[in-house]
C-alpha cells in the first residue's frame, strides 16, 4: 500500500513538470493552429539559460523565471511575426497552413538545436538544487519536485486568470473560437495570434528552467519533451489550460506506475498510450 | 504553348531512358566514391517518390517512412544469411507493406496533422519497443549484416528507382490514379462521386510502402551493424518529406529533382561544414517552405512561363501551396 502511494506521489510531482510542458503547446496549437514540434527546443533553451546562470554566475535557479521566461516570449513573438505570419499570409487555407506551420517548425528545431550544439556541445549537464527528501510518515517526498508543483500550479492558475479575466485574455480566447469575428469585433487577430506563440515559447521557458532542477539536461533533449506535451495536449483537450494541468496529471501517475513495472517501457508506454488515444478520443479528454 | 507541350511529351522520355542508361553505365568508369554518393541519391529518391505517391496525391503527410524503410532493413538483418539477395529485397518489401496495411488500417479514421503525428509516433512506438525486445528478451542490442559490394547495391537501387518511376506512370494514367488524386482534392467529393476512398487510400499506402521497404532491405547490405535506432531514425521521415516539397509535387521529375539536390547539397555541407550542417539545413527547410510552396520545379515552370510569355495576364492567381491543397 505504501509503495502504491509512493508511486501515486512520484506520479503527481512528475505530473506537475508535464503540465507546465504542455501548457505553452496548448496554447500555440489551440489558439494559433501551429502544432509547434520545436516547442521541446524552447524547453532545451530554457534549461540551458537556468544552467549557465547557476553554475557561472550563482544564480538562483528559480530567479531563471525572470530570465528565461521574457527572453523566450520575445524569442517566441519575433518568430510568429516574422516567419509563421508570412507562412499564413501565402497559404491558402487554414489546414493547409496546419501542415506547412508543422514542417516550417521543424525547420526552426534543427536551427536551435544546431545553435545550441554550437554554444554548449552535447555533454549531459545539471546541477543539484534542493535535491533531498522530506517524510510524512512513510511517505516520500523529494523536496525540488514538490517546489516545481507549487510553482506549475501557481502558474497555471494565474494564466487561467489572465484567460479568464482580462481583457487581453478575452480578446485571446475569441480569437480561438472564432478568428473572422473576432477580427470584426476589433480584437488585432495577428497581435493575438504572436501573443499567443508567445506566451506558448514563455511557458516552455518556464519549463525548461523547472526541468534543469530535477533532470539532467543536453542538447538534444527536446524531442522527448514536445512529444510529451503533444500527448497531454491531446490528453486534456487543445487550448485549454485546466485540461493541461489535469491531462499533466494523468500522465504523470501513469508513467510513474509502469516505471514502477519495468523502466524501459516507459516512452514506448506514452507513444501507445497517446495512438490508442488519438483513435478513440482525437479530442481528449475534456475536449469540447 | 501546345507545341512545347508536344515537343516535352516526346523529349521527357527519351530523356529519362538516357539518363538511366547513363547511370547504368556510371560504376564502369567513375571512382568508387561518386558509386556512393550516386547510391544514396538513389536511396532517397526511392523514399522521396514513394512518399509522393501517396502523400503528395492524397494530402495526407505521412511520416512513417522511417517506419517502413526500418521495416525493410530489419528484415536484412533477421534473413541476410539465410536467402539469397533478391528474395531478402523482396521480403523487406513486403513487411513493409505489411506493416502499412496495417498502419492504413487504423488511421482511416484521422485527418490532417493528426494523421502526421500519429504516423510519427508509430515509428517512434516501435523504435522503443524494439529497443526494449533487444535488451530485455534476446539480450543482445543490434546485428550484424554481411556486406554486399557498393555496385551492386548501386544496381539493386536502379532497378527499384525504375519500377518505382513505372508504377508512379502507370498509376497517374489510370482510372485508379483519378480516382486518388480526386482524393486529394476533396475526399468528400470523391466519396460521393462513388470512388472507395478507404481501399484506395490504404492500399495506395502499402504499394508506396512496399518501395520503401525495398530500399531500405538492400540498403541493409551496405551497413554492417543495424539496431532500432539507426534503423528507425525519424531522419528518414522529414528528409523524403522536404525533399518531395523542395523538389515540387506537381509531377514526377519534382521528388527526383528534389532528392537529387538535396543530397548532393547535404553532401557537400555535412563534409565542408559538418559543425553548421543542420543550421543551413533548418534555414533551407524553413526558406523552402516560406518561398518555394511549389518547389524547384514550380520555380522553373515560372521561369519558363515568363520566359515563353512575357506579359502574363493580370488578375490571375499564381500557382502555389500545391503540396497542401486540401480545400474542396
Amino acid at each position: 500500500m505504501i509503495a502504491f502511494i509512493n508511486v501515486l506521489v512520484n506520479g503527481l510531482l512528475l505530473g506537475g513538470i508535464y503540465a507546465i510542458t504542455a501548457m505553452g503547446l496548448s496554447l500555440q496549437y489551440g489558439v494559433a493552429r501551429i502544432l509547434n514540434i520545436a516547442h521541446g527546443e524552447f524547453i532545451m533553451v530554457g534549461a540551458f539559460l537556468t544552467f549557465v546562470l547557476h553554475t557561472k554566475l550563482g544564480i538562483n535557479p528559480l530567479f531563471g523565471l525572470a530570465v528565461a521566461g521574457p527572453a523566450l516570449f520575445v524569442v517566441g513573438y519575433l518568430i510568429q511575426r516574422i516567419l509563421f505570419k508570412t507562412l499564413k499570409d501565402r497559404t491558402p487555407t487554414p489546414a493547409a497552413f496546419e501542415g506547412s506551420s508543422m514542417l516550417m517548425a521543424f525547420g526552426i528545431l534543427f536551427m536551435v538545436q544546431s545553435i545550441a550544439i554550437f554554444i554548449w556541445g552535447t555533454n549531459v549537464q545539471g546541477y543539484s538544487y534542493l535535491a533531498y527528501s522530506v517524510y510524512l510518515g512513510d511517505i516520500r517526498f523529494s523536496v525540488n519536485r514538490l517546489v516545481i508543483l507549487v510553482i506549475s500550479v501557481l502558474i497555471c492558475l494565474l494564466f487561467y486568470l489572465f484567460l479568464t479575466r482580462t481583457r487581453a485574455g478575452k480578446a485571446i480566447r475569441a480569437a480561438s473560437q472564432d478568428p473572422d469575428a473576432a477580427g470584426l469585433m476589433g480584437v488585432d487577430i495577428n497581435k493575438m495570434l504572436a501573443l499567443c506563440f508567445a506566451f506558448g515559447a514563455m511557458m516552455a521557458g518556464f519549463a525548461g528552467m523547472l526541468i534543469s532542477m530535477v533532470f539532467p539536461i543536453y542538447t538534444t533533449m527536446g524531442m522527448q519533451y514536445t512529444i510529451i506535451a503533444i500527448i497531454v495536449v491531446v490528453l486534456g483537450g487543445l487550448g485549454s489550460i485546466p485540461g493541461s494541468l489535469i491531462g499533466g496529471f494523468l500522465l504523470g501517475i501513469f508513467g510513474a506506475i509502469v516505471s514502477a513495472k519495468d523502466p524501459g517501457l516507459n516512452m514506448a508506454a506514452y507513444y501507445l498510450l497517446f495512438m490508442v488515444l488519438l483513435l478513440v478520443k482525437p479530442s481528449g479528454l475534456f475536449g469540447r | 504553348m501546345k507545341k512545347s507541350k508536344r515537343i516535352a511529351k516526346y523529349i521527357v522520355p527519351v530523356v529519362i531512358v538516357l539518363v538511366v542508361v547513363l547511370m547504368a553505365a556510371v560504376p564502369s568508369f567513375t571512382d568508387p566514391y561518386k558509386v556512393v554518393l550516386l547510391r544514396t541519391i538513389l536511396m532517397f529518391a526511392i523514399l522521396t517518390l514513394s512518399w509522393s505517391l501517396f502523400s503528395g496525391t492524397t494530402g495526407y503527410t505521412s511520416l512513417a517512412t522511417a517506419a517502413f524503410y526500418g521495416a525493410g532493413l530489419y528484415t536484412t538483418a533477421y534473413l541476410g544469411d539465410k536467402l539469397p539477395l533478391p528474395l531478402i529485397v523482396v521480403c523487406g518489401g513486403i513487411a513493409a507493406f505489411v506493416l502499412a496495411l496495417l498502419m492504413g488500417a487504423i488511421t482511416l479514421r484521422l485527418k490532417g496533422i493528426y494523421f502526421s503525428i500519429f504516423t510519427l509516433s508509430s515509428v517512434e512506438l516501435i523504435k522503443q519497443i524494439l529497443h526494449w525486445y533487444e535488451i530485455n528478451i534476446i539480450g543482445v542490442r543490434g546485428h550484424y549484416v554481411t556486406r554486399v559490394n557498393d555496385v551492386t547495391v548501386y544496381y539493386v537501387l536502379l532497378v527499384i528507382t525504375v519500377l518505382l518511376m513505372l508504377t508512379i506512370y502507370l498509376i497517374k494514367r489510370s482510372r485508379y490514379g483519378l480516382a486518388l488524386s480526386s482524393i486529394g482534392s476533396c475526399e468528400e467529393a470523391a466519396a460521393h462521386i462513388g470512388v472507395n476512398v478507404v481501399g484506395l487510400k490504404v492500399l495506395t499506402y502499402a504499394i508506396s510502402s512496399f518501395f520503401i521497404g525495398m530500399a531500405g532491405a538492400i540498403m541493409a547490405t551496405a551497413m554492417l551493424y543495424i539496431d532500432s535506432y539507426v534503423a528507425f531514425d525519424l531522419n528518414y521521415s522529414f528528409f523524403p518529406t522536404l525533399m518531395a516539397i523542395f523538389g515540387g509535387l506537381g509531377n514526377i521529375l519534382g521528388p527526383l529533382v528534389g532528392a537529387a539536390v538535396f543530397t548532393y547539397l547535404r553532401e557537400i555541407l555535412i563534409t565542408k561544414y559538418p559543425y553548421h550542417y543542420m543550421l543551413i539545413f533548418g534555414t533551407v527547410m524553413v526558406l523552402t517552405i516560406l518561398y518555394l510552396p511549389s518547389g524547384l520545379i514550380g520555380l522553373a515552370q515560372n521561369i519558363w512561363k515568363k520566359l515563353t510569355n512575357p506579359a502574363p495576364e493580370k488578375g490571375l492567381k499564381t500557382e502555389g501551396g500545391k503540396h497542401a491543397d486540401t480545400s474542396c
